[in-house]
């Protein structure tokens, strides 16, 4: 008799890991409407007060604008920057690949302090005052490495003859990689863009080292936690949270749909 | 000519016997390249490489007597890096040993929710979607917001403590928080997207039907597991696990928020406040410097190790 | 009789002329230190449907690559309807290439697909033209459809309107009936032949399954290690190979070797193995010294000993070896003494049935057979054509 742990042992296991991932979220989500007054600590009574009214809590809302500010450029300049070189590093594959790629690595295997630290060193070291455009540099140039990574094994998984059959059909290589490949890469560059805006819209420790007095928003909370944490901001996490599931459900359920509407003609 | 083609006869002969447009072809093909990873690596020498060497420089600095707080100068004082290891070594050794348990508790949760995802639940796109973001999603909720939950959630006088009391899994004055288990378990929870998500790249292009032949071969589905899957899903466990390691061993946010001020501190946080409280920039530098390389020795070791080639 | 006198080292240049013929001028590609095409000198008439024909590995590929601009060759120089292409880039070369996997773009539709190379020459009504030739390969219906979701013979045909569409002055057929089965292979190359015939369009076409050449194609020119071997009509080939190459590749052949002893004015004399065997003169390619004669199975005719003229050439006495019944005919394997086995195929005309063990005596026409270069290897490409087969 083959033993038949392994149908059901994996879902019930995996299905108590995604669970464990969400229980602090679910605890974060109920206590947005707590009718906290100053410190958010413990349950006195539902109120909806936090959510009609998110920036109640001085300085929530001032460190969220700066966040998603920070976060959205961040994203266009490591997507674009990482997306180059990922493209670029598979084309020159027989070059100085071992430099490029370590160059690539090193800032993934190296701890956000020493990131951190060593950013502030510098940017002590010329003099620059810190500020946004300090946080953007940073959360930058750690974003990168994490893009090169994921669209790399997107572009490498590609067909080469594709744009080969591009060229065949009259298409300049400029009008092969905006019609064929660019497309083909795409979803690879959302993943991309998608996971360094989280990346940056998280990022604390990084970010506490370079950013001199701007807050973002989980400085905002770091800072808070010593005295007391509002429930706006259990709020904005929350919504956050829902915001970022409905646009990828949305944008999958969506392209399900059309597949299915494909087949079905 | 393909953008994606990397020019195959590069190297292979002498200029003078080969074609005009054959080496034409090629020139263009390097030329995009080069052009396409220079912005990016321009952009990483000025913001990292050049830090890393301002880190080291830093590192050496010395404080000229009679200074202001945070006024130092340039100078080779390799002392600097006796006198930070001399006092800090046991929070460096401690760091990696919190990280490296909370790797492995990562991997073992980790991996099976990789597997569910990716294996169990393939083709079934809208679930797999809905599990891959609910994976990424909590990075929106702000990791120090969830690890203050994860704080008060494990809270002496919270739900999870009076249960244990209960039950007398915990005695009458034992908590969770402040101690070091609730680090790890921060740790754990903080960092497990980061070994999820490697892992469940991996596994996603994995072969169901190399499952299936092995297990036709083999009567038992743990045996296959161990003899095919495990072995082919390395590269992802190897990303996975440096990917959880290396930010959990220098992280500070969860002995802070979940440790206590005794025998939880992790090195992260003596680098931090050696910058900003004490204002001791040559010694944060220092640590800073020695963590880095460590962590790149042991890498190293771990990489040679199991390693693929192929890391990234 | 039957056999065609034209010189088969040269192609058919009666062919009109006005067309786009494409010619290679001593085309030469060098990966590294590897010879991949070597000095290959081709032309190809307007409108006619040319196999390049080989084993893999023989260049066809790079050499269709290098016409379709996707590699430059190493030296060399090539031209369309007499204008010089060496040097440009793919888009810029009025060529299209059919995929050896289709190269479809998965994310386009199949319209999309086919109407991609209209749309880069910004021609008008691109999408009407893309629906005409989705009809000519009987596709109309699904055209939007994504490439992912036909089956491979389907795809193989949006890949084929996606390269015809453009009218292009030659189209390249990398293996394009690889990926498909047998059935479908034989249903295909019908198709392929007859939308050739229709559109007019000058096809080369790469293949390794010498049927499949033969069939299909006008003119077929026997690749071997970066060189044509001989280049011609089907038939032509066959009956008359060149090289010992030609003969085992292109179908089975019994070469033998020996020395050439008589001079008879039309014909010539081999003597191989005590045995006296005669070859049309314009059939060989030696007239004197060393030589190899050659014999398809088919041409031979097996007797018993009593039946067998008592002397004279082209009688070959041996013992069965082997026999293989296969219904329309059976294929026996002969041991002569002095020569070694020679393969018979025997059609089935319900004669009775020679059994291993038995002696028997194989006679020829002397117009059958052919005479090739001493120096020559009997087993050339013979291994080649048992791998192109599987
Ligand atoms: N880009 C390349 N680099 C090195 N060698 C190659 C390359 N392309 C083809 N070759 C070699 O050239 C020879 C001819 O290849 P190809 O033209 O693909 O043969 P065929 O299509 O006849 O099978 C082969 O030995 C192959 O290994
Ligand atoms: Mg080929």
């Amino acid at each position: 008799m083959r033993r038949r742990i392994g149908p059901w042992l994996v879902p019930a296991f995996g299905g108590l890991a995604f669970l464990f991932l969400l229980v602090p979220i679910a605890y974060v989500f109920a206590f947005s409407f707590n009718d906290a007054g100053r410190t958010n600590l413990s349950w006195r009574g539902f109120t909806l007060d936090n959510w009609r009214n998110p920036c109640g809590a001085p300085a929530v809302c001032e460190s969220l604008a700066n966040s998603l500010q920070i976060s959205s450029i961040v994203t266009v300049i490591a997507t674009i920057l990482g997306t180059a070189i990922a493209i670029g590093l598979v084309r020159l594959r027989f070059k100085f690949n071992a430099t490029a790629n370590m160059l690539i690595f090193l800032p993934l295997a190296t701890p956000e302090v020493v990131l951190g630290a060593s950013l502030l060193a510098q940017f002590l070291n010329i003099g620059v005052d810190l500020g946004v455009g300090t946080i953007i540099i940073a959360h930058s140039m750690f974003c990168i490495s994490f893009v090169v990574v994921a669209v790399k094994a997107r572009v490498a998984s590609l067909d080469p003859k594709l744009e080969e059959a591009a060229a065949d059909l009259y298409a300049s290589p400029i009008q092969a990689f905006w019609r064929v490949t660019f497309p083909l890469l795409l979803p690879g560059i959302v993943a991309a863009a998608l996971l360094a805006f989280a990346m940056s819209f998280d990022d604390f420790i990084i970010t506490n080292f370079n950013s001199g007095n701007v807050d973002t928003f989980p400085k905002f909370i770091y800072v808070a936690a010593t005295r007391g944490i509002p429930a706006q901001a259990n709020v904005i996490g929350s919504a956050m949270f829902i915001i970022a599931l409905l646009i990828v459900i949305g944008g999958q359920i969506l392209s399900n749909r059309r597949a299915k509407m494909l087949a079905a003609r | 000519m393909s953008l994606l083609t990397a020019p195959r006869s590069a190297k292979a002969k002498p200029e003078e016997t080969r074609s005009a447009s054959e080496i034409r072809a090629d020139k263009r093909r390097g030329r995009v390249g080069y052009l396409l990873i220079l912005p990016g690596f321009i952009f990483m020498l000025l913001f990292f490489v050049l830090p890393v060497f301002s880190l080291l420089a830093t590192s050496l600095y010395t404080k000229p007597p009679g200074a202001d707080i945070g006024q130092f100068v340039p100078a080779l004082q390799f002392s600097n890096y006796a006198a930070v290891l001399g006092s800090y070594w046991p929070e460096l050794v401690r760091s990696f040993a919190f990280a490296l348990i909370a790797t492995v508790a990562a991997l073992a949760i980790g991996y099976p929710m990789a597997y569910l995802v990716a294996v169990r639940l393939r083709g079934r796109k809208l679930l797999q979607g809905i599990l891959l973001v609910l994976i990424i999603a909590p990075f929106f909720t702000s990791f120090i917001l969830r690890t203050q939950a994860w704080k008060q959630i494990l809270a002496d006088e919270g739900p999870v403590v009076a249960v244990l009391r209960a039950m007398a899994l915990l005695p009458e004055d034992g908590r969770l928080t402040a101690t070091a288990f609730a680090v790890v378990c921060g740790l754990t929870y903080n960092f497990l997207p980061f070994m999820t998500l490697p892992i469940y790249a991996n596994l996603e292009r994995l072969d169901t039907r190399l499952i299936e032949a092995g297990g036709d071969l083999y009567a038992n589905s743990f045996t296959t597991f161990r003899t095919v899957t495990l072995p082919l899903s390395m590269p992802g466990v190897i990303a996975g696990t440096l990917l959880t390691f290396i930010p959990a061993s220098g992280d500070y946010i969860n002995a802070a928020l979940l440790g206590n001020n005794q025998n939880t501190t992790m090195i992260g946080q003596v680098i931090d406040s050696r910058f900003f409280r004490v204002v001791d920039y040559p010694g944060a530098s220092a640590l800073s410097f020695v963590l880095m390389l460590a962590i790149l020795f042991l890498v190293i070791l771990y990489v040679r190790r199991f390693g693929t080639k192929e890391l990234l | 009789m039957t056999m065609v006198q034209t010189k088969p080292e040269s192609p058919n240049t009666d062919a009109d002329d006005q067309g786009a013929d494409l010619r290679l001028a001593a085309i030469t590609k060098r990966f590294g230190g590897f010879l991949a095409v070597d000095n290959l000198d081709l032309e190809i008439p307007a409108a006619s449907f040319f196999a390049l024909l080989g084993p893999s590995g023989c260049g066809k590929t790079t050499t269709l690559r290098m016409i379709a601009g996707l590699e430059q060759p190493t030296s060399g120089s090539m031209s369309i309807g007499g204008k010089d292409i060496t040097g440009t880039s793919a888009h810029e070369r009025p060529v299209n290439t059919v995929f050896q996997n289709y190269a479809l773009f998965p994310h386009m539709s199949v319209l999309d697909n086919v109407a991609f190379g209209l749309k880069r020459r910004k021609i008008r009504d691109h999408q009407a033209k893309a629906k005409q030739a989705l009809e000519l390969v009987e596709l109309g219906h699904l055209s939007a459809r994504r490439p992912a979701q036909l089956s491979g013979g389907q795809q193989q045909r949006v890949a084929l309107a996606r390269a015809i569409v453009n009218e292009p002055a030659l189209l390249l057929l990398d293996e394009p009936l690889g990926a498909l089965d047998m059935k479908l292979r034989r249903q295909m190359q019908g198709e392929l032949k007859r939308i050739q015939t229709d559109i007019g369009l000058t096809f080369v076409h790469v293949t390794h399954d010498q049927e499949e050449a033969m069939t299909m194609a006008d003119t077929v020119a026997v690749m071997n290690q970066g060189q044509v071997e001989q280049l011609g009509a089907p038939r032509e080939l066959y009956e008359l190979p060149r090289t010992a190459f030609v003969a085992n590749f292109l179908g089975k052949s019994n070469l033998v070797a020996g020395e050439i002893i008589e001079d008879r004015g039309d014909a010539v004399v081999i003597s191989a193995g005590g045995n006296r065997l005669a070859v049309r003169k314009d059939r060989s390619t030696t007239h004197q010294g060393k030589a190899l004669i050659g014999i398809r199975p088919e041409k031979l005719r097996m007797m018993w000993p009593a039946d067998a003229p008592a002397d004279g050439s082209n009688i070959l006495r041996g013992r069965v070896l082997d026999s293989s019944f296969t219904g329309v005919s059976t294929e026996y394997l002969v041991e002569v003494a002095g020569i070694g086995p020679v393969g018979v195929f025997s059609q089935n005309h319900g004669q009775q049935l020679a059994a291993p063990g038995d002696d028997v005596v194989l006679t020829w026409d002397t117009a059958h057979a052919f005479g090739l270069d001493g120096d020559e290897d009997t087993q050339a490409g013979a291994r080649e054509a048992e791998a192109a087969a599987t």
